[in-house]
């Protein structure tokens, strides 16, 4: 993997996710108690043994920056190759949309790196993959690009880009639907091709007025280029979504799927490292299907919920299938149900609230209720 | 470069036989402690909180592990540039070398290190106790005193005064006028916290005469201090309120962990003043969904099905269906299989106890498993 250099692209809509992520990337969205959307594909690729790794700054990037700093954490912050930002292209000198100008911008970084390939994965899904056995599938297939797919367990709803492939695993054809069904092959925003087709499908498709890289660019290039897909088999969650965020914390309360993504001992998931004490559960405590991170103070009741670091939980509260951030303080007798609490909420004594199992409820960062 | 004011030294090469099969493979500094910690993260966190961002570890008992978990210092911001954490394990020198041969002779064999450091004064720490300091109160204390030695002191039972190194003081000025190793008759209740601050040119010539003299067993406490006080030098004491547990034994690493879980712990472990320690990248717990868990302190990335009460879980563990966990403590990586029972224990990393098991201890007498272990 020391031929490969990654790029994580941050740009990913926040159309459909509003509230939370309007003032940081869907990426940087806390998830599963104490990690980022990003995490993911980051810890991926360290743990791939790719070692020199772009990172496209969305443009609320202060959340992102506050999170990866040096890169430490995800033992980036390396003498030779490590973590390098890559910031969105200037305002003004380009009023496209898409992440195709922001990749345009960039170019340098993949071009003048000594790598041959570039893994250029999409920063907002969350799964837990080795990116070895995806080169060594590129090499065997003998294909100019290739990109990595899931296969849909479940119809739903939303963007996404489908492909349909041969008997030989090349694709023959990509679109983008409306909706998906279970069995269609839903693409994971990740693609392994030479650093030259990276460079020559960014810098063709940009200069004839392209905006987004898999729709104008690999999309385009798909009657003309090789394209093979490879299936990842395990968990994935695309966070574009209030719903799928909701959806995907809660499936980590399924040990199946939380050892997966993890607990394999080859490939951790990193994070910045917070220094909290372990949960301290105290007498009243009564704990259900849940995740409880480090720092929490629990002393109420607590069922199908992820409760992320420092949150702490009074006696006789109800929190059920919630998820609250870090910081939350859910007071004596306060009641929670399908509520999303953004850091540092504070719902005060005896206060009931309630959301839908389809549309949680969501308060807002440092609210008081 | 800015010059070290004040030069941490933490004594980390003792055994600690008294913890028996918790001390078979690491130094009892590392020994885990508290759901995430080892022994040393206090001591150590508590010199970076205390501003003292330069310290020597002296190192001896099978010191890999301790070795390989202290790393750089990154886990306590001590990865500085100049150094901010040294590992000090004896060395061989020109005419051989020789090991530590007590905790004064650690200090003494290191001079060449605290020469190139030049602080003014040093703080000599024990990596055997549980407790939150601020030592820059006592180094301010040691200044205004104008003192050759202060030594941290803590007021215990008088009945049990005669368990440790008694120091008689002056009521008013806080100076020492005797000290008694485990007296018959204590003169005073003020125990010594092994915790000592020496102005370093003063610590300097005790030690080369100490390292020359052959009767001497090179100790802080039976050697120096005594010499010191003789001497007529002026030594002070500081006396400290909060909580302050010696681990050495394995009732008392039971009990200070079992501390942690009262409805208020004796000392504020979520407050302002962290105790750091290395962080494995571990996911928030999973409570399962007929799991039970009361009064317990639990970290990342343990998984509990069964029941846990009144206990300590490091991370990683795993408690099975229907297993029940009381009065315990369990260290990281550590696996109670469906059905299996644990009471009064504590077990060591990677232990694991099958299905249907017991491990059964009692509050005078905790059974402890070793590393690795399989009981059932």
């Amino acid at each position: 993997m020391k031929t490969v250099v990654g790029i994580v692209n941050l740009q990913e809509s926040n159309d459909l996710i509003r509230e939370l992520a309007a003032t940081r990337a869907v990426e940087a969205l806390p998830f599963a108690g104490r990690y980022r959307v990003v995490d993911f594909s980051l810890s991926n690729m360290i743990n791939s043994g790719i070692s020199s790794v772009g990172l496209m700054l969305p443009d609320y990037s202060r959340a992102i920056l506050d999170h990866i700093r040096s890169g430490k954490d995800w033992d980036l912050a390396r003498r030779r190759d490590g973590l390098t930002y890559l910031p969105a292209a200037l305002p003004g000198t380009d009023a496209r949309k898409g992440d195709l100008k922001d990749i345009y911008a960039n170019l340098d970084f993949a071009e003048l790196s000594d790598k041959k390939y570039v893994l250029f994965v999409n920063g907002s899904y969350v799964y837990n993959i080795d990116f070895k056995n995806v080169l060594d599938f590129h090499k065997k297939s003998g294909a100019d690009i290739t990109m990595l797919y899931k296969t849909v367990e479940n119809d739903g709803a939303g963007k996404t880009v489908v492909i349909e492939t041969s008997t030989n695993g090349i694709v023959n054809d990509i679109a983008e639907t409306n909706s998906v069904k279970k069995g269609q092959k839903a693409v994971l925003g990740a693609y392994l091709m030479p650093v030259p087709t990276f460079a020559y499908i960014v810098r063709s498709t940009y200069e004839r007025g392209g905006q987004d890289f898999l729709i104008d660019g690999i999309m385009r290039y798909a009657s003309e280029q090789k394209i093979a897909a490879y299936e990842h088999k395990g968990y994935v969650a695309r966070i574009n979504s209030t719903e799928a965020y909701y959806k995907a914390n809660r499936d980590c309360l399924n040990p199946e799927i939380w050892s997966e993504l993890f607990m394999n001992k080859e490939r951790p998931i990193f994070t910045k490292v917070k220094d909290e004490v372990p949960v301290q559960y105290k007498d009243t405590a009564e704990v259900k299907n849940s995740l409880i991170a480090n720092g929490c103070i629990i002393r109420g009741r607590v069922e199908n919920s992820i409760i992320f670091r420092g949150v702490k939980i009074g006696k006789g509260a109800v929190v059920k299938d919630c998820i609250l951030m870090q910081r939350c303080d859910v007071e004596d007798g306060a009641r929670v149900e399908n509520v999303i609490c953004d850091k540092n909420v504070m719902i005060t004594k005896n206060r009931w609230l309630k959301g839908v199992e389809t549309f949680p409820y969501i308060v807002t960062k440092n609210a008081r209720i | 470069m800015r010059k070290t004011e004040c030069l941490g030294m933490i004594l980390a090469g003792g055994q600690g036989s008294r913890l028996k099969a918790l001390t078979k493979t690491v130094a009892k500094p590392a020994v885990p402690f508290g759901g995430k910690y080892r022994i040393i993260d206090f001591p150590l966190s508590n010199c970076v909180n205390s501003g003292i961002n330069k310290v020597g570890i002296a190192t001896q008992y099978k010191p890999f592990e301790l070795h390989n978990y202290l790393g750089s210092g990154t886990s306590w911001d001590l990865d500085r540039t100049g150094g901010g954490l040294f590992v000090l394990p004896p060395y061989a020198r020109e005419k051989g070398g020789d090991w530590y041969r007590g905790t004064a002779d650690a200090v003494y064999q290191n001079l060449n290190f605290i020469d190139l450091v030049d602080p003014e004064y040093i703080i000599i720490l024990s990596g055997d106790h549980i407790y939150t300091m601020n030592y820059a109160w006592m180094l301010e204390s040691h200044k205004n005193n104008n003192a050759d030695v202060t030594i941290g002191v803590f007021e215990v039972p008088w009945e049990e005064a005669p368990r440790f190194g008694i120091m008689a003081t002056d009521k008013e000025t806080g100076r020492i006028v005797e000290f008694q190793e485990k007296p018959k008759e204590p003169k005073s209740n003020l125990a010594s916290m092994g915790i000592y601050i020496f102005t370093t040119s003063f610590l300097r010539k005790y030690l080369l005469e100490d390292g020359e003299n052959e009767n001497s067993s090179h100790d802080f406490g039976n050697d120096l201090i005594p010499k010191m006080l003789a001497d007529n030098a002026r030594m002070f004491s500081y006396a400290f309120d909060g909580y302050w547990k010696d681990v050495g034994t394995i009732e008392s690493l039971w009990l200070a962990n079992m501390d942690l879980l009262e409805d208020t712990p004796p000392f504020e472990l979520n407050g302002d003043w962290k105790i750091y320690s290395s962080n494995p990248s571990m996911p928030p717990q999973y409570v399962g969904a007929d799991a039970i868990v009361k009064r317990s302190m639990i970290s990342e990335g343990a998984k509990v099905l069964g029941e846990v009460e009144h206990s300590v879980i490091f991370p990683g563990a795993t408690i099975g269906k229907g297993a029940k966990v009381t009065n315990s403590v369990i260290f990281p990586g550590t696996t109670i299989e469906d059905g299996a029972v644990v009471n009064y224990a504590i077990l060591a990393q990677d232990v694991t106890i099958k299905a249907g098991a017991k491990v059964e201890g009692t509050e005078s007498e905790i059974s402890v498993i070793a590393e690795n272990e399989v009981v059932g």
